[in-house]
């Protein structure tokens, strides 16, 4: 009884002591604390604009099938092949943070890769060693010793003071994201993700800038969910009524997966999965995908934001957006506001009036605008030269057409 | 001197107070016959054994349920089955192997035959309350199974709100079953601890307890501690889902996260009260395979209560990333590597017991050994998950399942099966094949390490754990863990078949084959109904020094009557208390027990 308890004694001084050891030499994080990394992004941020925009936008108009908006650069990023490749253990690290936490995994895994060897040699040994064959005995040996009791206790109790002071030190810099960072709010439901940007712009995939400290701002629609991004080593359950945060600090664009690791029914694991994308005839011609992480290369985040602003937002009204785009697609210089006949017929006061064409007489409507925009050439107004107007078909979405209908409709 | 136990009816003295030698009674599988006597027997070796039944067939179900799940992830991109299945399937898995084989495994199965013999007591201290309890597990395991045709469950095993108040499946007859198995289990907690104290012999003081003992008293206290909570909150969780009262539902103004504080201050106990009776088995076969006494008997006995304490203060570690409190994170984080201590000064001390010894590599040491190596594993990789930083990205991975499944299979359903295996002969009186029960064991080691080793990279290169569909660079890493879990199912799969063929063709089992030390082995094989034809005599515990072994698996002991019990150090009589274990159990025996006419002779026939 007295040598357990000097065991225990001399259990409790070595963890105190090294406990205040391991205070003394490092200091106390403190959560508030900038962590490190903190101040390198408003160093990186300066330069992006040097480089010109790497992908270039979309692509000469897809010949997509009749009706299918073309896909947009920022959509051909996102739906580019999953580029992870790390170690034989992790995929790459993609988070200025997180580089911590991976040297403590790799610490743990030769601490532990050495107990393992060094235990099972010690077994493999001692069962060879004292087999029982023919002639052999066991022989007397003590049946305990402090000394050794105690030794194998406090190794291990040192050994996990530093695992758990170091474990902290580094997730207080995992989950501090620094004062000035981009948000980002994150609505997660059954079974998708909706990311929403500062300015309003919203997407099921996300984007982030490369070198800029990135923070969510979480919550559910229903059950738990969990953000996880495998390369930024970030995750955190997504409560229902409640934010909970998370951030890191992309190096490297590329595109990653997105997670959800909290199960949460039927599709947990098709989180933000897209639905195939069939033919009339009901042939897949273009798999779904699940959500995913995009890092863009400096300078490509502000123009995502901008680009699925206008095609979400642009304008704000739909009339707003007709009247921007007329002047940004160039109709303005063919197609007058005040009656005056440029090379193409002016759009004043023509909305509902009877058009004579070469098919005969047709009504100014949403057909007709509709058709004009896509095949311009299919129905054409005598007197104006055949061909000059170019087809738009595949570079107007939806709304824009709509919002050109809108605008067209008040040319009084 | 030899001290005589006195936990018994004490059926024939002579004048002296001396017994009269040997009787032949009955063994308890002999002494009555029919259904009934089945059902309703108080004896605690049949109600164990009816625990066994149940749990080695609930075991088949949880498995089948396992290799379905790893059948369907041999391909990427939905196997075999639709979503909706896939996540019932593993929630039965969960829901199965957890709260109806790992949980009862060794306590109430094994520890209910073997852990009053290994006291010198005739009974529990409750036997109709054990009983009780073996009809509780039955009408919750019924519950349990019986989502299965009401549709299956599939909240996961966790039932984590707010999943669990909304889903469309049967969730109200699954917390039922585990609110009655919780109660199962607590009143087997209650019984064995009041057992442990009140029925231990004269003579045999807190450190003559065979590690075993120590291991289900730990056991005991966890079970009546934590599993009201348990209890409670599945309650709780039911009257929230018919009733919308808003303590778990968000839209209530209830907090999801409560409930998995309550499940967790329950369930992280539980991992002990599945892992802490192992390491008591595993203690007793290494001490007897190397002829050994355990080195550091009472570093490793105060261990298993240490763990047992500790064991309710780390439950958050569980939440780290569930949005409690940085404080709260570092705190549990803290808190869960002083688990991690007493762990490790257990698997030291056991291998330091085989310094020197005379290893016999015998089917259940192969099992104690595979434990050593896979709880080493299972250990080492705990620390990964305690670390906050490193937690963060392991958690709720392929990483988590490996590491759990080496804790509660690799270890506790590997020294369950090593147990099995060691008291097989003495409470079924028949020896089972020894070749292919080494066969088996090995079997069991690399198809496990096969399943799970894949799993820990898996997870740390980022697989999410309850996934249907996974990406096609897992595809290697999932197809080597469906080959392993094949070859783990199909080793315990015929495990099953060899142990219960020897019921009908083994060898006669002989009193004590293996040489063991504590009082289990000095019964008769298979006992009688009440254990003991005569008082056991004690023995210094895990000393092997004068026992032989006359022939090949037939030990006996070459002067037992001169045999001297040495006096422990300290406090060893402080606890006895002489006349209880009398008295009670006397009032509770079962009238079936009536001395019978010896219909044989007895054991020790080869």
């Amino acid at each position: 009884m007295k040598s357990f308890k000097r065991y225990l004694f001399t259990i409790g001084a070595t963890a105190v002591v090294t406990i205040a050891i391991a205070l003394a030499l490092f200091g106390t994080p403190t959560a508030g604390a900038q962590p490190g990394p903190a101040p390198t992004p408003a160093e990186k941020q300066a330069p992006p604009q040097t480089t010109p925009p790497a992908p270039a936008p979309a692509p000469a108009p897809a010949p997509a099938a009749a009706g299918a908006p073309a896909k947009t650069w920022y959509d051909e990023l996102a739906a580019r092949p999953i580029m992870e490749e790390g170690t034989f253990w992790m995929p790459k690290s993609v988070n200025a943070v997180a580089d911590d936490s991976d040297r403590m995994f790799y610490a743990v895994l030769a601490l532990s890769a050495f107990f393992f060897f060094a235990i099972t040699a010690a077994v493999i040994y001692l069962v060879w060693k004292y087999r029982h064959r023919p002639g052999h005995k066991a022989e007397p040996s003590a049946g305990h010793n402090d000394a050794l009791e105690i030794t194998w206790t406090v190794i291990p109790t040192i050994i996990t003071v530093f695992l758990f002071y170091y474990g902290w030190r580094t997730y207080v810099h995992v989950v501090t994201p620094p004062q000035k960072a981009v948000e980002i709010n994150v609505l997660a439901w059954r079974w998708n993700w909706q990311f929403t940007h500062q300015n309003g712009v919203e997407d099921s995939d996300l984007h982030v800038p490369v070198n800029q400290p990135v923070r969510l701002v979480m919550t559910s629609k229903d059950v738990l969910h969990a953000f996880y991004a495998p390369v930024m080593r970030v995750k955190q359950d997504i409560v229902p009524r409640r934010y909970t945060y998370a951030w890191f600090l992309p190096t490297k664009p590329g595109t990653y997966r997105l997670t959800c690791a909290e199960y949460c029914g039927t599709d947990h694991s098709q989180m933000g999965k897209s639905q195939d994308k069939k033919d009339a005839a009901g042939h897949v011609i273009e798999k779904g995908r699940r959500a995913v992480l995009v890092v863009h290369s400096p300078g490509d985040y502000e123009r995502y934001l901008a680009e699925k602003y206008e095609d979400q937002k642009g304008g704000g009204d739909p009339v707003d957006h007709g009247r921007k785009l007329y002047e940004k697609k160039g109709c303005n210089s063919c197609h007058s506001l005040d009656g005056t006949i440029k090379i193409g017929p002016s759009f004043k006061g023509r909305w509902g009036t009877q058009v004579q064409t070469n098919a005969g007489a047709v009504t100014f409507d949403e057909n007709y605008v509709r058709e004009s925009l896509m095949t311009p050439n299919a129905k054409y107004q005598a007197g104006f030269p055949v061909g000059t107007m170019p087809a738009f078909e595949g570079q107007l979405k939806e709304r824009d057409i709509e919002g050109i209908i809108a605008w067209m409709k008040t040319l009084k | 001197m030899a001290t005589q136990a006195t936990g018994n009816p004490q059926p024939r003295q002579d004048k002296y107070g001396r017994y009269e030698g040997p009787v032949n009674e009955p063994d308890f599988l002999k002494v009555s016959k029919g259904l009934r006597s089945w059902l309703l027997t108080l004896d605690h070796k049949r109600i164990g054994m009816m625990y066994l039944y149940g749990i080695l067939g609930s075991l088949l179900v949880g498995g089948a349920f396992a290799l379905l799940v790893r059948m369907h992830l041999w391909t990427p991109g939905g196997g075999i089955v639709q979503q909706d299945t896939y996540n019932k399937f593993f929630t039965l898995h969960g829901g199965v192997m957890i709260f109806l084989v790992i949980i009862p495994g060794i306590p109430a199965a094994l520890g209910n035959i073997i852990m009053p013999i290994q006291l010198g007591a005739p009974d529990v201290a409750f036997p109709r309350l054990n009983l009780a309890s073996f009809y509780l597990w039955v009408s919750g395991a019924a519950l349990l199974v019986g989502a299965v045709p009401f549709g299956g469950l599939d909240t996961g095993w966790t039932l984590y709100t707010p999943y669990s108040l909304e889903s469309k499946t049967p969730v109200l007859v699954a917390t039922m079953g585990v609110f009655l198995l919780g109660f199962s289990s607590i009143f087997t907690g209650l019984n064995f601890i009041t057992t442990i104290h009140k029925f231990r012999p004269q003579g045999m003081g807190w450190f003559q307890l065979p590690l075993n003992v120590w291991a289900i008293y730990a056991t005991g206290i966890m079970q009546v501690l934590a599993t009201p909570v348990l209890g409670i909150t599945v309650l709780l969780l039911s009257v929230e889902r018919f009733a919308h009262i808003g303590i778990f539902d968000p839209t209530l103004g209830g907090d999801p996260v409560l409930f998995q504080h309550f499940f967790w201050f329950y369930s992280h106990p539980a991992v002990y009260i599945m892992i802490i009776p192992g390491m008591g088995v595993i203690s007793e076969l290494i001490s007897t395979f190397s002829r050994k006494p355990l080195f550091g008997y009472r570093f490793v006995a105060y261990s298993s209560i240490s763990l047992a304490l500790l064991s309710f203060l780390v439950w958050g570690h569980h939440m780290f990333v569930s949005g409690q409190s940085r404080l709260a994170n570092m705190v549990f984080s803290a808190l869960t590597f002083t688990v991690g201590i007493p762990s490790a000064v257990k698997v030291f001390n056991w291998v330091a017991t085989l310094y020197k010894g005379d290893i016999r590599l015998k089917t259940p040491m192969i099992y104690a050994l595979s434990f050593l190596l896979l709880f080493t594993i299972g250990g080492l990789t705990g620390l990964f998950l305690g670390i906050l930083a490193v937690d963060v990205h392991l958690h709720d991975t392929y990483f988590v399942v490996a590491h759990f499944h080496y804790v509660m299979m690799g270890s506790t359903l590997v020294a369950f099966l090593g147990a099995l295996h060691y008291w097989w002969p003495k409470f079924t009186g028949r020896m089972y094949n020894e070749q292919l029960g080494k066969i088996c064991a090995v079997g069991v080691f690399f198809g496990f390490n096969l399943t799970f080793l894949p799993q820990f990279v898996m997870g740390s290169k980022g697989m999410p754990r309850r996934y249907w569909d996974y990406d096609p660079q897992y595809t290697i890493y999932h197809q080597l863990s469906t080959i392993g879990a094949f070859v783990l199912g199909i080793s315990i799969f015929i495990s099953v078949i060899y142990l219960m063929a020897s019921l009908k063709n083994g060898k006669r089992a002989p009193q004590n084959p293996w040489g063991a030390s504590s009082l289990e082995w000095q019964a008769p094989t298979p006992p009688p109904l009440y254990n003991f034809e005569k008082p056991p005599v004690l023995h210094e515990i895990y000393n092997y020094d004068d026992m032989i072994e006359v022939e090949p698996d037939r030990w006996v002991r070459q002067a037992p009557d001169t045999a001297e019990v040495s006096e422990a150090p300290g406090d060893a009589h402080a606890h006895a208390k002489p006349d209880v274990a009398t008295a009670e159990p006397a009032a509770a025996l079962p009238s079936e027990g009536k001395p019978v006419t010896p219909t044989e002779p007895p054991e020790d026939k080869s």
